[in-house]
């Protein structure tokens, strides 16, 4: 009987706990909206998400041309991050001896371990002049930005990708052997195809992470609000375009940042779910 | 598991005691000992400055400097979140109820990189070039080379100013970068050789070329006698009049030692 009512005590307790956890998100969320929302009902959310023109100070409040940029971004960083995360977690799965692998995996967790400031930082006095005297333009570009963030999404998509081919049964990999085809074609035809859903999961988790990517860009980007035309651009994303102006912002302005942030917020709400939809298939 | 309607009770109950306690602890700050100013990024590296000698002669008094930008200032002195706020531009209408004093004034330098062999623009050209209408270095006398404009952002008290003083009605174009910082543009602006910014002119150092403007270079002389006009004011802005420590803190800064020091640092005094 004791035990009992220990049992529903502790019960409640940690409910009490889960629940403050979880509160505190929707009062987060709650208040992202109660401050966008009145703005993107005054402007129509027409206006607000396909208008083409960002200046606050004389009332126009368009974010198109940074839904493009953060569009734009995350594809170069998925360009460069998707070849070069799949061969690494390949390699680290089927070739590495062991003894390799116990000093690369470590690096790669490093890898994300790294403050994207510091990222930035390299990215402005290393890559920005490079860029600039070998192509031309700014050097704050695109260009710029997408190979850094390239580079800060490798970790996740490597791990996530590395953990789902080795969650294949052994059966797989023996199997494409045994019918005669080789170590690559087993791995190409076979075991990638079947890990498939994972490596979805982790590419869309390091979408949501290249999207979501603030400071690193703010450095590297430029920021200005055209609309990019090309790789050797300067671009602005949803969150740059936060955490730049919130500064000084007041009244429309900065319901106007608080409602880029639900555009951002359903944006990275949708990946999430897909996300988790995918990985859930894997298991499934 | 089913929620019974204790246990919803109980979730709002833990929510309001969080809620409380933080409330709770933010009126403990306020009624901590020392001064809070906070404000324009521009002027923050000043009033630390001052800050520490001030703490220099009052061993006991703290004074607690913040950036987060002139607006964010003014709203923090409306709130009482701050003692004192720093803003970089006058008040604006709705904001008069707020007792202001300048502390000093600071001009705003037109900086190019040290490579440019551009040294002199007038006032309606460097209008021409911040709305992309002057394309190329060319066409005002430098290198065949576009022209890389670097602006601050939207709300940024210098790029009020300098939309006031210097663009009037001509919009800033939006190509230009934009930086959230005095020192982000001069970053940028000292690595690329075609880049032009403008900035605080107590931060301008050798990594960056200050112009002429039509003639008149940027100096503390041409700025005193109202020669070179891209000047702002600064700002002290209080809500209602000024008591105790932070009023101390005032006359600390209106002082001659106090003001001097500003001087040595690229401002311009408000007494010569």
């Amino acid at each position: 009987m004791i035990l009992e009512i220990k049992e529903k005590i502790v019960e409640k307790i940690l409910l009490l706990i889960a629940f403050s956890s979880i509160s505190i998100l929707a009062l987060i969320a709650i208040f992202i909206f109660g401050e966008g929302l009145p703005l993107i009902w005054k402007l129509g959310p027409k206006a607000f998400i396909l208008g083409g023109r960002w200046v606050p100070s004389q009332g126009s409040f368009g974010i198109l041309p940074m839904i493009v940029g953060s569009f734009w971004v995350t594809l170069g960083a998925l360009l460069l991050g998707i070849p070069l995360g799949l061969a690494c977690a390949v390699f680290l799965n089927e070739w590495t001896p062991p003894l390799a692998a116990t000093f690369l995996r470590p690096a790669i967790q490093l890898l994300a371990a790294i403050p994207s400031v510091i990222y930035g930082f390299w990215g402005l006095v290393v890559l920005v002049p490079l860029v600039r005297n070998y192509l031309g333009g700014p050097g704050l570009s695109i260009l710029s930005g997408s190979l850094i963030l390239g580079f800060m999404i490798l970790p996740t998509i490597i791990s996530i990708s590395e953990d789902s081919l080795r969650a294949l049964p052994p059966t797989y990999k023996a199997g494409g052997l045994a019918l005669g085809a080789t170590h690559w074609q087993t791995i190409w035809r076979v075991l990638v195809p079947a890990a498939r859903s994972g490596i979805v999961a982790s590419i869309i988790l390091g979408m949501g992470r290249a999207i979501g990517e603030t400071m690193a860009m703010i450095m590297i980007l430029g920021n200005a609000v055209k609309m990019p035309t090309s790789f050797l651009d300067s671009a602005r994303t949803l969150t740059t375009n936060i955490g730049i102006e919130m500064g000084y912002a007041s009244g429309d302005h900065r319901q106007a940042l608080f409602a880029t942030g639900i555009v951002l917020f359903f944006i990275i709400m949708i990946l999430n779910s897909l996300a988790i939809f995918l990985s859930r298939r894997r298991t499934g | 598991m089913t929620m019974s309607k204790k246990s919803k009770l109980l979730c709002l109950l833990w929510l309001l005691s969080l809620l409380s306690t933080t409330t709770f602890e933010m009126g403990c700050q306020r009624g901590q000992a020392g001064v809070t100013v906070a404000g324009s990024t521009s002027v923050e590296p000043f009033a630390g400055l001052l800050a520490e000698e001030y703490m220099l002669h009052h061993p006991k008094s703290h004074i607690y400097v913040q950036g987060g930008g002139s607006t964010a200032g003014i709203e923090a002195v409306r709130s009482h979140a701050a003692h004192i706020g720093m803003s970089s531009r006058s008040l604006m209408a709705e904001e008069k109820n707020l007792y202001a004093v300048t502390i000093a004034k600071d001009a705003i330098a037109i900086i190019v990189h040290p490579e440019n062999p551009i040294t002199d623009l007038s006032l309606p050209q460097i209008r021409q070039v911040f709305a992309g209408k002057i394309r190329n270095w060319n066409d005002i006398g430098g290198h065949l080379r576009p022209i890389v404009l670097v602006t601050r952002e939207e709300g940024s008290g210098t790029r009020e100013a300098f939309q006031k003083m210097v663009m009037e009605k001509e919009e800033i174009n939006l190509e230009a970068l934009v930086q959230d910082s005095n020192g982000a543009i001069r970053q940028v602006v000292g690595s690329d050789p075609n880049a032009i910014g403008y900035i605080s002119l107590g931060l301008v150092n050798e990594t960056v070329k200050a112009l002429k403007i039509s003639g008149v270079e940027p100096n503390l002389k041409n700025i005193f006698y109202g020669h070179y006009r891209l000047v702002r004011p600064f700002l002290f802005v209080f809500n209602g009049k000024p008591e105790g420590e932070a009023n101390s803190f005032l006359e600390f800064v209106l002082s001659p030692e106090a003001q001097e020091l500003l001087q040595k640092e690229g401002l311009v005094t408000i007494r010569p």
